[in-house]
C-alpha cells in the first residue's frame, strides 16, 4: 500500500493559545479505557471545553461555531508534553485536524503525530499570531501549509515554517509509517512463511 | 557456526532488512485480547487494509472479564463494549476467538499453550508484555504496542532490532518449598528490573531441565519484569510431552516431523552468548517482595531493607519511596506482616499445578478471619480441570472464593480490586503502585503456596513451616 505523500495541508485554522499544553489536557486519562481511537475526537480537550464541575460549555475556541470544521490547529510552545499516550495525537486527528502549527513540540508527541501522517510544523510566536489574527478576522481564511518550500500561505501573506528533516522527508515521500515498508515486503513475507512448516500447512 | 535458539528462530523468521536497519520479522503466531487490539482494528479499517493471515491470529478475552458474572451484558458497560468490539472484529476479519461460549476462554498466556498454539521454534507476539511466557516452549515471544498489532494484522510482520542473548544457568537442585516463582523473583532480585534491557534470556541448567512446562512458563512470564523483552527455555522431551495431543498440535506423521523440526531449534553446544550468569539453586529461598517493583524482593527469613544501610544514593531513595508507599517498617522481618487480601491466579500462577499444590496443603485448613481470599483459574479449561479434581471444593471449604477465569485482581480492569491501602499477598507479577486497582493498594508478590500460607495465618509466613513442606 502506498501511503499518501503529504506535501501540503490546506484548510481553515483555529487557534488554541497557550504553552505547555500537555497530553492529559488534550485527552484526559479516563477516556483511555476505550475500544477504538475513533471516539476519542469527541473528548479532545474535554476538561477545558466543559466545566468539570458544572458540565457547562466553556468559551474554548473549539466550542466557537465560527471555527467549526477547521483542520489546522494553532498553539504555543511545548505542545503535547506529558504522558506519551498515543491517544493524544489520535484524538486531535480523529477530531478532524490534519496538521498542527506550534512554536515547538514535545518529542514523543511529535513522533506519534508523524507516524499518523499528521504534520507538526513550527513557526515563530509572531508568525503564529499573524495566522491567528487572520482567522480571527475571517474564520473562512484558507491556510496552506506547504512542506516543500516549508512555508504557510494565508490571506495574501507567507511565513516560514520549520520541520525536522527526517519527518519532512517521511511525510513528503509517503514513508511516515513503517506499515508502508512492511506492506511492500508482503511477497517476501510469503516466501519466508512457506519455508516454515508451521506456517506452510 | 553453532547458534543459539534465539538466532535460529530469528534467522528463520527474518524477511528482510528495512531501510532503517531494523529487520522485518515474520510473526508466526499472533495473540490478541480485548484491551490493546480494538484500536489496532480501527487503524486497519481506516487504512482499508485486510488481515494478511487471519488463521495465524487467535483472540481471547481476559482483562475486563468480571470473574463473578457469567451472563452478559456485564455490569460495566465499558467492559461489555470492549467484549462486543473484539467479537465484532474477529467475525469481520475471520479470526478465531476463544470466547466464553467456547469453553476455551482464559488469560491469553494460558490459552495459547493449553491449545497447543504455542510451539517451539516459532515467533509469537501479543499486545501484552507478559507474552514472554510462551518462551517456555522454545519460542521467541514478546509484547508489542497497538501500532505494531496493526502491523502484524496487516502484514504478519513487525519492524524490530535484534536482541542480545543472556544465558542464565540455575545449577543444582531447588530446596523443598522453593518454587519456580521463587526462582524468577530471585533472578530479578539479582539482575535487577532493568538488567535484561536489550536481552532475551535463555534459561537453562539442571533446575530448568527438571521443571514442568507450567513451572517454565511461570519463570518466562516474568522475564519482562527483569527488563528482558523475551525469555525462553530450549525445547526438550518435557516440552513435546506437554504438546502431544493438544488441539492445535500436529498429529500422525506430521507430529514426528514437527518434533524433529522443533529439536533442530535448540541452542547448539558452544554457541555464543552475549552474557552468561550462573545462579546456585541452593541460594534460592521462598521469596517475597516488599517494595513497588518486582526486583524489590527478599527471602522469607530476611528483614525489610533499611534505607539507612543503603550504600548508594539511588538505592537509599528507592527504598525510602517504596517503604513510604508500602507503609512497612525498615529493618523489621517481612514474616508476620499482616495481610488483608490473598490472591491466587494470573498468567504467572493461575494454572492447574498451582491450584493442585495449594489444595494439597490447605486441605482442612481455614483462611484467617478478616482475610479476603480469592482463587481465580487462568482459563476455563484450568477451572474445569480443578473442578474435576475437586480442588475448587477444597479451596472453598478453606474459605477461598472460587471465581471464573480471567486476569482478575492482577490488574483490576475488572471489578476485582483492592480497597484503600489493603495489603495483598499475590501470586501475580506486578507490585507497582496502584496495580491492583486502588491508588494506595499494596502488593506483595510470592508463590501460590506462600500466598496460601499468608491466607491461613493472616500474615506473611514461611509456607515451609506453616504446611510442614518437606518434599
Ligand atoms: S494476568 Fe495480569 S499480567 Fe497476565 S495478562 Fe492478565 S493482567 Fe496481564
Amino acid at each position: 500500500m502506498a501511503l499518501a505523500k503529504i506535501t501540503s495541508v490546506t484548510g481553515r485554522a483555529v487557534n488554541v493559545p497557550g504553552n505547555d499544553i500537555d497530553t492529559d489536557r488534550i485527552i484526559p486519562a479516563r477516556f483511555m479505557k476505550c475500544v477504538t481511537f475513533d471516539g476519542l475526537g469527541e473528548f479532545l480537550f474535554n476538561d477545558v471545553r466543559k466545566d468539570p464541575k458544572t458540565g457547562e460549555i466553556t468559551n474554548h475556541s473549539l466550542n466557537d461555531a465560527r471555527f467549526k470544521g477547521a483542520t489546522i490547529l494553532l498553539s504555543g510552545a511545548n505542545f503535547g508534553c506529558g504522558s506519551s499516550r498515543e491517544h493524544a495525537p489520535q484524538a486531535i486527528q480523529k477530531y478532524g485536524f490534519k496538521a498542527v502549527i506550534a512554536e515547538n513540540f514535545a518529542e514523543i508527541f511529535f513522533g506519534n503525530s508523524t507516524t499518523l501522517g499528521m504534520p507538526c510544523v513550527t513557526a515563530t510566536r509572531e508568525d503564529i499570531a499573524k495566522i491567528a489574527a487572520a482567522v480571527e478576522a475571517n474564520p473562512a481564511t484558507e491556510v496552506v501549509i506547504d512542506l516543500v518550500p516549508l512555508e504557510v500561505r494565508f490571506a495574501g501573506q507567507t511565513i516560514k515554517i520549520a520541520q525536522r528533516e527526517s519527518a519532512r522527508d517521511a511525510l513528503v515521500h509517503g514513508r511516515w509509517d513503517a506499515i508502508g515498508e512492511l506492506l511492500d515486503g508482503l511477497p517476501a513475507v510469503q516466501t519466508t512463511a512457506k519455508k516454515l512448516p508451521y506456517l506452510a500447512a | 557456526m553453532p547458534k543459539s535458539l534465539f538466532e535460529k528462530v530469528w534467522d528463520a523468521h527474518a524477511v528482510r532488512t528495512l531501510a532503517n536497519g531494523q529487520t522485518q520479522l515474520l510473526i508466526g503466531t499472533h495473540l490478541i485480547h480485548e484491551v490493546t487490539s480494538p484500536q489496532a482494528f480501527g487503524m486497519l479499517r481506516d487504512l482499508k487494509l485486510k488481515v494478511a493471515m487471519p488463521h495465524r491470529t487467535f483472540a481471547t478475552v481476559d482483562h475486563i472479564i468480571p470473574t463473578d458474572q457469567l451472563v452478559e451484558p456485564y455490569r460495566d458497560p465499558l467492559a461489555q463494549a470492549m467484549m462486543d468490539e473484539l467479537r465484532k472484529s474477529c467475525a469481520e476479519f475471520g479470526i478465531t476467538f476463544f470466547d466464553r461460549a467456547t469453553g476455551k476462554q482464559g488469560i491469553v498466556h494460558i490459552v495459547g499453550p493449553e491449545q497447543g498454539i504455542t510451539q517451539p521454534g516459532t515467533t509469537i507476539a501479543c499486545g501484552d508484555s507478559h507474552t514472554s511466557t510462551h518462551g517456555a516452549f522454545g519460542a521467541i515471544a514478546f509484547g508489542i504496542g497497538t501500532t505494531q498489532i496493526r502491523d502484524v494484522l496487516a502484514t504478519q510482520t513487525i519492524a524490530l532490532g535484534k536482541l542480545k542473548v543472556r544465558r542464565i544457568n540455575v545449577t543444582g537442585r531447588l530446596r523443598p518449598g522453593v518454587y519456580a516463582k521463587d526462582v524468577i523473583l530471585h533472578i530479578i532480585r539479582v539482575l535487577g528490573v532493568n538488567g535484561g534491557t536489550g536481552f532475551a534470556y535463555e534459561y537453562g541448567g539442571e533446575v530448568f531441565d527438571r521443571m514442568t512446562m507450567e513451572e517454565r512458563m511461570t519463570v518466562c512470564n516474568m522475564s519482562i519484569e527483569g527488563g528482558a523483552r523475551a525469555g525462553y527455555v530450549n525445547p526438550d522431551e518435557t516440552t513435546f510431552a506437554y504438546l502431544k495431543g493438544r488441539p492445535y498440535s500436529p498429529t500422525g506423521a506430521a507430529w514426528d516431523a514437527a518434533v524433529a523440526n522443533w529439536k533442530s531449534f535448540s541452542s547448539d553446544a558452544g554457541c555464543h552468548y552475549d552474557d552468561v550468569v550462573i545462579i546456585a539453586a541452593a541460594d534460592i529461598a521462598p521469596t517475597v517482595t516488599w517494595g513497588i517493583n518486582p526486583g524489590q524482593g527478599i527471602s522469607i527469613v530476611e528483614s525489610i531493607p533499611d534505607p539507612a544501610q543503603a550504600t548508594a544514593v539511588d538505592e537509599k531513595s528507592s527504598i525510602e519511596e517504596a517503604l513510604a508507599y508500602m507503609k512497612l517498617k525498615p529493618g523489621a522481618p517481612i514474616k508476620g506482616t499482616k495481610i488483608d487480601v490473598a490472591f491466587i491466579g494470573s498468567c504467572t500462577n493461575g494454572r492447574l499445578s498451582d491450584f493442585q499444590e495449594v489444595a494439597k496443603f490447605v486441605k482442612g485448613r481455614k483462611v484467617a478471619s478478616g482475610v479476603k481470599a480469592i482463587a481465580v483459574p487462568g482459563s476455563q479449561i484450568v477451572a474445569l480441570q480443578c473442578e474435576k479434581l475437586g480442588l475448587d471444593k477444597i479451596l472453598r471449604e478453606a474459605g477461598f472464593e472460587w471465581r471464573a477465569a480471567g486476569c482478575s485482581m492482577c490488574l483490576a480492569m475488572n471489578p476485582d480490586k483492592l480497597i484503600g491501602d489493603q495489603l495483598c499477598a499475590s501470586s501475580s507479577n506486578r507490585n507497582f503502585k496502584g496495580r491492583q486497582g486502588s491508588p494506595t493498594g499494596r502488593t506483595l508478590l510470592m508463590s501460590p503456596l506462600m500466598v496460601a500460607a499468608a491466607a491461613v495465618t493472616g500474615s506473611v509466613a514461611d509456607a515451609r513451616e506453616v504446611f510442614a513442606v518437606n518434599n
